[in-house]
């Protein structure tokens, strides 16, 4: 089990998702767990819960996952995600508000540190223009 | 109303059938204003209900309700998911198999408060609620003939939306440019309620 937080990208692209989680990778190697989704339930583009979930638990850490998305049906579905969670997983699982390209990157950055969820949020949320 | 196993197949194939026959349509709206994927999209959910309705009418309302709605969660690949999902999810958490109208209004009510806090979103801003907040109203109102009174108000809040400026979701990227277009999810939501309207006329 990984010491770091957990990183999960979804995107309406199942190409966006998994470009942005090699440059991700490019800068973290394998020190912070990470899935990635992208697409509707049939491949199109879109979302999909189930997708979601399972990634979810592919970036699994004890310290939390954190969630960067793109667009609004990607944040809806990732809350919804996080609501079907098990009860011991759901409040340490966090949506960022970030971009998700440049906030999967930097949230996995402060993460390889070994920074708390939290603090993994908020470097991702910087940048967002209060 | 006792809505028995027959009545709950009876309603969820009437209410698929309903979206699924006009889910180009839908596609259409979300084209002018969206990602026109909401026909789409809708299909792929209500497809899955039609093709579990059997299976979800065998169990109580409450049960099968929620059934709905976790195939909605699962199926539709957009945010209609998770908002028409927790609507069905809120709606199968409360009721029973006899329903009066008084304890379908008081539900409503609860699934709509939380489709708003799914959605972050409130009346006003061109979504789904703008039709469901004046169904609720109809629904809390006496008197006869209330399945055609659903429907004219459902069909007339839909249009409503029209000149709204989009406030939540993919169409407020498009800021004035989304005025003059229906809301494909009040649209969708407006199918529904036509759809469960008719079954209620059944009663009676």
């Amino acid at each position: 089990m990984s010491e770091n937080v957990g990183i999960v990208i979804v995107s309406h692209s199942a190409d966006v998702a998994r470009g942005t989680a090699l440059m991700v990778e490019q800068m973290v190697g394998r020190e912070v767990p990470l899935g990635w989704c992208g697409g509707n339930p049939d491949g199109g583009l879109g979302t999909n819960v189930e997708a979601i979930m399972a990634a979810i638990d592919k970036a699994w850490s004890e310290k939390g996952v954190a969630i960067l998305v793109d667009l609004g049906g990607a944040e809806t579905n990732s809350e919804m995600a996080i609501e079907m969670l098990p009860e011991s997983r759901r409040g340490r699982v966090v949506v960022c508000n970030a971009p998700v390209v440049e906030g999967a990157v930097m949230a996995a950055t402060e993460a390889a540190s070994g920074a708390s969820l939290e603090v993994v949020r908020r470097t991702a949320e910087e940048l967002t223009p209060a | 109303m006792m809505i028995d196993r027959e009545t709950r197949k009876r309603l969820f194939e009437t209410v698929a059938n309903r979206v699924i026959a006009n889910a180009d349509e839908l596609t259409d709206l979300d084209r002018a204003i969206g990602d026109g994927d909401h026909g789409t999209n809708m299909r792929r959910g209500f497809e899955a209900v039609l093709a579990a309705s059997d299976e979800l009418a065998a169990k109580s309302f409450g049960e099968s309700l929620k059934g709905v709605g976790t195939t909605l969660v699962m199926k539709v690949g957009g945010a209609s998911g998770p908002l028409y999902g927790t609507l069905f999810l809120t709606l199968g958490k409360l009721l029973a198999d006899d329903v009066s109208q008084e304890q379908l209004a008081d539900a409503f009510a609860a699934a709509i408060e939380a489709v708003k806090a799914r959605g972050k979103s409130e009346a006003g801003q061109k979504t789904m609620l703008d039709v469901c907040l004046p169904v609720l109203a109809e629904l809390r109102e006496r008197g006869a003939g209330l399945p055609a009174r659903l429907k004219t108000t459902a069909k007339l809040a839909a249009e409503h939306t029209i000149p709204m400026r989009a406030i939540r979701g993919r169409a407020s990227f498009l800021g004035e440019r989304s005025i003059g277009h229906m809301d494909p999810g009040a649209r969708s939501s407006a199918l529904i309620v036509d759809a469960v309207a008719d079954v209620m006329e059944g009663f009676a």
